[in-house]
């Protein structure tokens, strides 16, 4: 990979997109290993900069650097120096004298880390900004797809919930159909982008009908923030018309898998039996994402004195 | 520029230095109890694959062989970047393990660095040989093969190519100038 950061999948090739995936397969085998380190990133320095809460993917950034070897920075905007009003590019100078050879960053705002990389010479990978992308999930969505299908060209994908609101299905959408999936928009017609049709899918309002086609269903959470906003009516009508129980379970093809981002509503978009029998997916995805996360900082990070 | 390629080591030349180089593992180990081979990718895993088959030959045993990718342990990452991942496939655990790697040329001696790093990460072997089918000089670390096809003087900007069956549809090992055995 040439790229200089990891900001949107609208950024990549498909063939990039493969070799990150590649590249994560080789680096899942470090976690099965007695030593779960490799000395590929030591003396580099990443800093985690968020902006919003998310435990779980710094974390899982965390864990990626240290499995490198990096040493790991954790900066988040609560009970720091953002909190007494220091702007995001003073922030980002200060990590540059610092000496930081990476940013992950999350923010609110979409656009901040194309934002940042004017303003730093580190690689800047986007841990989700605003509503516009989150690349390394749709990434190890696209590796644990892989991992248990197979591929991911030809496959039927359909993606259910707000997707209007969603990073993590803009940043997924990209990915699939730059890799050949037929994907389908499922939801409430508040909760799907007007120009649904630009985005080379297929939009439905009947899950039901969606459901036998499919090899893969993935589920978005529904953000409670959103539901004041009445983009529908209550957690219990969603239920009732998208969310998944062993009914709709049923109703899909021998072989198909449910996916989520996490952490899921269990009774919302997903009923607790459904999400007991579907443990073993969500626990592969949070492996995955430590593996694909591992890989991007090893594609950015390398090769910087001949450049 | 027609720069001459010469073959340093024909077929069957390469089938007579393995069948030696299995003969001497097994006289330096006593046996092939606790040996495990691995290669190191590309072209030392064909060649691990060759070397147990003899060496199970010799002593009437399945030895262990499968593959080490050194690529998250070069020295040479922060110049020339991420280098593409191979499969590491460890047949067995190497705890107490005799580990024999095995590579086609052995040149500046790093890559055998980074391969003791990456074993010694996976396990406690009771030791580590090297075997390689050419030596061709130009150490710059203090390593040394245990096991050598063969000792092949180089000026260092030569080329020397090992092809093999499994990889490149034939068996030779080329000695030519710069680029051109490279094709």
């Amino acid at each position: 990979m040439t790229r200089e950061h990891l900001l949107g999948i609208d950024d990549l090739t498909a063939d990039e997109v493969t070799t990150i995936l590649d590249t994560a397969a080789g680096l899942a085998d470090v976690a099965a290993r007695p030593i779960k380190k490799v000395p590929v990133l030591r003396g580099r320095t990443v800093c985690n900069l968020f902006y919003e809460d998310s435990t779980r993917t710094r974390i899982s950034f965390e864990l990626a650097a240290k499995r490198l070897s990096a040493d790991v920075l954790n900066f988040s905007a609560r009970g720091s120096s953002v909190s007494k009003g220091e702007s995001l590019k003073d922030t980002a100078l200060t990590l540059e004298a610092m000496g930081v050879d990476a940013i992950v960053i999350r923010h609110s705002m979409s656009g901040a880390p194309r934002q940042l990389t004017r303003w730093v010479g580190a690689k800047v990978v986007n841990a989700g900004d605003g509503a516009h992308q989150h690349p390394t999930q749709a990434l190890l969505d696209l590796y644990t797809i892989r991992a248990h299908l197979g591929r991911i060209e030809g496959l039927r994908v359909a993606v259910c919930g707000d997707i209007e609101h969603s990073r993590v299905a803009r940043s997924l959408v990209q990915a699939l159909t730059l890799l050949g999936a037929e994907v389908t928009l499922v939801g409430p017609p508040t909760l799907l982008p007007l120009h649904a049709a630009t985005w080379g899918v297929t939009v439905s309002h009947d899950l039901d009908a969606v459901l036998p086609k499919l090899d893969v269903l993935y589920l978005l959470r529904v953000q409670s923030e959103r539901m004041h906003r009445q983009h529908f009516p209550s957690a219990r009508e969603y239920a009732r018309i998208w969310g998944v129980d062993r009914d709709r379970m049923a109703r899909l093809p021998e072989g198909a898998i449910v996916l989520h981002p996490g952490p899921m509503n269990r009774g919302v978009e997903v009923s607790a039996d459904v999400a007991d029998a579907h443990a073993r997916v969500i626990t592969d995805q949070v492996r995955n994402g430590i593996a694909v996360r591992m890989a991007v900082l090893y594609l950015l990070l390398g090769g910087e004195e001949a450049a | 520029m027609t720069a001459t390629v010469r073959t340093v080591l024909t077929r069957d030349e390469i089938a007579r230095s393995l069948r030696r180089m299995a003969h001497q593992i097994v006289e330096r180990n006593h046996g092939a109890d606790r040996l495990v081979l691995l290669g190191i990718p590309t072209r030392g895993v064909p060649l691990a694959q060759r070397l147990a088959a003899l060496v199970g030959d010799v002593e009437d045993v399945a030895v262990p062989v499968g593959s080490l990718d050194v690529a998250l342990y070069r020295d040479d990452y922060a110049r020339r970047g991420p280098r593409p991942l191979r499969p590491t496939r460890l047949p067995v655990a190497l705890d107490g393990r005799v580990v024999v790697l095995v590579d086609d040329v052995l040149f500046t001696g790093r890559t055998v660095r980074a391969a003791m790093d990456a074993a010694v990460d996976n396990g406690r072997p009771a030791s580590i040989q090297l075997a390689v089918l050419v030596d061709r000089g130009h150490r710059e670390l203090p390593v040394r093969a245990d096991f050598v096809g063969k000792n092949l003087p180089t000026a260092r900007h030569e080329d020397v190519r090992v092809r093999l069956e499994e990889t490149d549809g034939q068996d030779a090992v080329l000695l030519g100038a710069d680029q051109e055995a490279r094709a």
